[in-house]
């Protein structure tokens, strides 16, 4: 404590640094944010409430947070069995493919989304063998999940795997020497080394999907009650110049999000706290 | 490892005890085919297709869709807002990461959530915000108009819904960064006699330069790829308000699929080029701490 206060005696430019911090933070998020609770106030509680639970609206949130929820479990799965080939098995192309990992991160969300509808379109690279199957992907509710996949894997693989790498085989080969078998080791030990890192990375790649806009319109069809999902409500309420009822919508999706940010929080120190409780 | 393990099982089944930490073949093979066939599908053949489809008509229409006035006009709309929007947040990443590692002071962990508050809002909303503080109807509306001033539909209003949305991403980097460096260096040079500015440039900028390039290449990716942010505020005035994201979107819905990859291609380029700079930045930072962790 005595060295923290000594800090900002020594170092200059706290009072610069942090007030420059915070202006600019209030004029870029803060006081914009602001403006969306301002502006449902313009209607009264029934007709916000009549807005939020509206036919249309209450089918996008089903849409949203249940292919957000599907799509992160899927994650969950395959992202943990990616990061632990690319930190445990050695293979050829491992480091293409581990950096590779983040395109969903630096491709444009509107050109995953074209690229994903020619993929499963009726006549697209594999919408032409599943579509005599009997298996539509594009322009349904499963190809918002689709898009989801793709831009929720990297939180997973990337929240798991430093947690992996740095999780020592020591452990494992205790159990092991103990008498545990491979899968009661992974079971007993490694899961639960993985879990709080799993459980993050599946908050991450959840509260992304939820907001999820550019990669989902084209493959979805937008079909209202069916294939919509609440952030193309708020653009088409804008579009019909609607401002209360975008607001109203976007309101119920920031508290959301605000929810899931804390949650996260929670869980990034419980990642902290068990990966230190380790080391 | 493996080693001390077989000798240590000695009464064991010797198989057995090599295979302590390693996965039974079964195991193996499932989680390479699944994992790796999974990435092919959901990661690489997304990115496979743009570049197919961009070209799939001949490369005479793939440059026409390139050289096109309003495609021009879209790629120079994106490299503005990013130029603008980029070193916005650099100087703000490099300020919250002194205020918030180099001191402590209350609320500091608070300050810090909301600088990740961006990245938790969805890009539909952060263009919403906007519109609501200066559109036609907003708060400011009526001034700006007064004052024949566009921000919404307009270039402001798609530099702040790219400014908004790549907010965190220098900051982020930064602030475990500098945590993790601690300040003794920095205290040293100040006690040595160096202006602040003076131990900013030849201190702590060279121990966050590698950091610090990582934030800028991931908000510059994002910079120039954001859509439904602008998407919002552009009002889609081709040739004027038109990014190459939007730009893409509206060839696509016109049918023009060859020339929506072929803008997509560019757009795809950038991304496979921000993944390679961040490989090679990680790779020269681990090489560099390593040295200094040596030290």
């Amino acid at each position: 404590m005595a060295g923290a206060y000594a800090n900002r005696k020594v170092l200059p430019g706290f009072k610069l640094t942090l007030g420059f911090t915070v202006a600019y933070l209030s004029l870029i998020v803060l006081v914009p944010l602001t403006a969306v609770f301002l502006k449902t106030s313009v209607l009264t509680a029934d007709q916000f409430w009549a807005q939020i639970t509206a036919p249309r609206a209450m089918a996008s949130y089903r849409l949203t947070f249940g292919a957000s929820l599907l799509a992160a479990a899927i994650n969950a799965v395959f992202g943990l069995m990616l990061a632990w080939a690319l930190v445990r098995y050695s293979f050829p192309g491992r480091k293409i493919v581990d950096a590779l990992i983040d395109l969903p991160f630096a491709l444009p969300t509107a050109v995953a989304g074209i690229s994903l509808t020619a993929i499963y379109a009726k006549n697209g690279w594999l919408g032409q063998f599943l579509e005599p199957l009997g298996i539509k992907i594009a322009f349904t509710p499963v190809g918002v999940l689709v898009a989801l996949i793709f831009i929720g894997l990297p939180f997973v693989v990337r929240t798991v795997q430093p947690i992996l790498e740095d999780l020592d085989t020591e452990y494992e080969e205790a159990a092991a020497s103990l008498g545990a078998s491979r899968w009661e080791t992974l079971r007993r030990v490694v899961i639960p080394a993985l879990f709080p890192a799993l459980l993050t990375g599946f908050a991450l790649a959840f509260a992304r999907a939820v907001g999820e806009y550019g990669s989902v319109i084209f493959i979805a069809g937008n079909m209202p009650l069916i294939s919509e999902i609440t952030p193309l409500i708020i653009i088409t309420k804008l579009e019909q110049y609607d401002y209360a009822g975008a607001t109203a919508i976007a309101s119920v999706m920031l508290v959301v999000s605000f929810v899931l940010l804390l949650v996260i929080n929670l869980l990034q120190a419980w990642v902290a706290r068990s990966g230190g409780k380790e080391s | 490892m493996a080693g001390t393990v077989s000798r240590m099982n000695k009464g064991e089944s010797s198989f057995q005890a090599r295979s302590a930490t390693r996965d039974p073949f079964w195991m193996r093979a499932t989680i390479l085919t699944l994992g790796l066939g999974f990435f092919a599908i959901f990661l690489l053949l997304p990115l496979v297709v743009v570049f197919a489809e961009a070209f799939r008509k001949g490369f005479e229409t793939y440059w026409a869709a390139l050289v096109d006035p309003d495609a021009q006009s879209a790629i120079r709309l994106t490299l503005i807002a990013a130029a603008i929007a980029v070193p916005m947040n650099l100087v703000f990443g490099v300020s919250a990461a002194w205020a918030i590692a180099k001191y402590n002071f209350p609320g500091k962990a608070f300050l810090t959530t909301l600088i990740d508050l961006p990245f938790s809002v969805s890009p539909v909303i952060a263009g919403l915000i906007y519109v609501l503080v200066f559109g036609a109807q907003g708060w400011f509306g009526s001034w700006l108009s007064d004052h024949d001033i566009k921000v919404i539909f307009a270039v402001p209003g798609i530099v702040l819904a790219t400014v908004f949305v790549t907010f965190p991403f220098v900051a982020r980097e930064l602030i475990p960064l500098m945590e993790a460096q601690g300040s003794d260096e920095e205290e040293a040079a100040i006690v040595l006699g160096a202006s602040g500015w003076q131990t900013f440039w030849r201190v702590t900028l060279p121990n966050i330069k590698w950091g610090l390039l990582y934030g800028v290449i991931l908000c510059n990716a994002r910079a120039m790829g954001e859509f439904g942010a602008v998407s919002v505020v552009s009002g889609h005035i081709r040739g004027q308000t038109n990014t190459m994201p939007l730009h893409v979107e509206i060839l696509y819905n016109e049918y023009q699929f060859a020339a929506a990859f072929a803008v997509a291609s560019l757009l795809a380029l950038l991304a496979l080029v921000t993944i390679a700079v961040k490989s090679l930045v990680e790779g020269l930072a681990s090489r560099t701490s390593t040295r200094e962790g040596g030290r």
